[in-house]
């Protein structure tokens, strides 16, 4: 079992390097001839007025909650999905408890406005 | 005859015995490792050259022109020639940029993309690593594409760059939860997170054809492909990064080899989406005299994998875009609730005291229903609302 994620491990080596050396490669064999036109923010014709990190209002965050309940969820019931075919009628209660609470929960937030996209 | 039928898995057992004749077990392990995971990544970059001028020349055909036909035979080479023209150009770093997370954003966008590659079980054995979780790695490892994603768009201190990489993340965030649902639809029938064994589930019956999980839970595959395309953001979900639009969005300011990493990461994720829906739903490298010449299986893994891609440029050239309320409206209102009702019906149908055939013409059946009742709601929503902007001008 542990050799399997010492596969991972090589190939993560192995993938991090050749994705850095591409890198260095370009660095190398590009030209470096930098100047502040060149270098300026590419927004449009007109001079960049500001930084792009200023406060700005997400419209995603209320997804990103909603996400996070579910991907909890799912998370949840994978281990479930694995073990369902040893397991009684039991677990399939208890598994359509969870996922029906989840949808009213879903369903609350869809009349709530919080699924619209503004 | 024998060694022909298994080739190469015979060519790797016959490689590792003769290497283990002078050197100790470890010595050997890191050299089979290393080699296997450069034989992927080179296998998977292969690929994508290919991939890349499949879909220049089918797009090209699809819009009448011929497309790349100047470098090499049928300008095969072309991709190799752009390869190498990106390679020469100019590192520019934007003056605001935040140089450490700008550039670690494109290596971390390729790293991602090539470690899902560790799990893919392209033939019978040959597997990078069988995880027993394979399913859950898969979904982890393709979650740190997004931070890549988000890095490069606050990095590059630009403000197309910065909405497009919260609405990039919105998308992403939104089309997640489908994918998993989906994908744990098929552990839920296979009872197995590990990807050779949900092969191996698919296998039996006439060819090794009808035991494939499109054949059980054919929505659940439409659920996966539709997600997967907003995944990799690719038409009809391509508004975040819409070329004609708003510059390429999270990454308008890379240039060169950076721009080429996300390119090349983007491609790598076709594929690689590509390969586990083979692998989930198309029965991966089952079908016709497996069972007798396993070699035949990798023949099989790579069709329906670049068939699946195939499809995916398909539909490049043929649909318009989404607007991006009608996009989220898609995951949430429509895919999540409808995967949700298709896992509870997956999981009822499943304890039926029935023999198998049954409950699969059952899980048959309820996959039409649910898809028909899907596809009307999507129907009335759609007249409603044209009679509404009829009634009310632009709404």
């Amino acid at each position: 079992m542990l050799s399997k994620y010492a596969f991972i491990g090589i190939l993560s080596v192995i993938a991090f390097g050749f994705s850095v050396l591409g890198l260095l490669v370009a660095w190398l064999l590009g030209p470096k001839k930098p100047n502040p036109i060149k270098q300026s923010t590419y927004e449009c014709g007109v001079e960049t007025i500001g930084e792009a990190w200023v406060q700005f209002r997400a419209q995603y965050y209320i997804f990103a909650l909603v996400f996070v309940v579910f991907d909890i969820e799912t998370v949840f019931l994978y281990p479930w999905a694995v073990a369902y075919g040893r397991l009684g009628l039991f677990a399939l209660v208890e598994a359509a408890i969870f996922v029906l609470i989840l949808f009213a929960g879903l369903l609350y937030a869809w009349r709530k406005g919080a699924l619209e996209w503004q | 005859m024998e060694f022909v039928g298994d080739f190469f898995r015979n060519l790797g057992i016959a490689f590792s015995n003769w290497l283990s004749g002078f050197l100790p077990a470890w010595a050997v392990l890191l050299i089979d490792y290393t080699l296997g995971g450069l034989i992927l990544l080179v296998g998977i970059l292969v690929a994508v050259l290919l991939v890349i001028w499949v879909e220049r020349k089918m797009i090209a055909r699809l819009q009448d022109r011929l497309g790349p036909n100047r470098v090499g035979p049928y300008g095969l080479l072309q991709t190799v020639a752009d390869a190498l023209k990106l390679l020469t150009k100019e590192d520019i770093i934007p003056e605001g940029a935040e140089p450490i997370s700008f550039n670690l954003a494109p290596v971390l966008a390729v790293f991602a993309t090539i470690m899902v590659g560790a799990v893919i079980p392209f033939g019978v054995g040959i597997i990078g690593a069988d995880l027993n979780v394979g399913v859950l790695y898969v979904v982890a490892i393709g979650s740190v594409g997004v931070m890549a994603t988000l890095m490069a768009g606050w990095s590059s201190n630009n403000k197309y760059a910065l909405l497009g990489g919260f609405r990039v993340v919105a998308q992403l965030l939104s089309y997640e939860i489908p994918l998993v649902l989906a994908m744990l639809i098929v552990v839920l029938l296979a009872g197995t997170m590990s990807m050779q064994s949900l092969v191996k589930a698919q296998g039996g019956g006439f060819l090794n054809i009808p035991n494939w999980y499109i054949f059980y839970v054919p929505l659940a595959f439409i659920i996966y492909f539709i997600s997967a395309l907003a995944e990799l953001e690719r038409t009809p979900f391509d508004l975040l990064e819409a070329d004609s639009e708003i510059v390429a969005g999270f990454f308008i300011e890379y240039s060169g080899m950076k721009f080429a990493w996300f390119y090349l990461a983007g491609y790598i994720n076709t594929i690689l989406l590509s390969a586990i829906a083979t692998t989930l739903f198309l029965g991966g490298w089952q079908g016709p005299f497996v069972d007798r010449f396993p070699v035949l299986g990798v023949f099989y893994f790579l069709g329906k994998m670049f068939l699946v891609t195939l499809v995916i440029f398909w539909i490049r050239g043929t649909y318009p875009r989404l607007r991006i309320d009608q996009l989220m409206d898609l995951a949430w209102k429509i895919l999540v609730p409808l995967a949700l009702i298709l896992l509870l019906l997956v999981a009822i149908v499943v304890k039926l005291p029935t023999p198998p055939i049954i409950q699969q013409v059952i899980l048959l059946v309820g996959n039409i229903v649910l898809l028909l009742a899907a596809l009307g709601y999507v129907g009335r929503h759609l007249r409603l609302t044209a009679e509404r902007q009829k009634l009310g001008g632009r709404l």
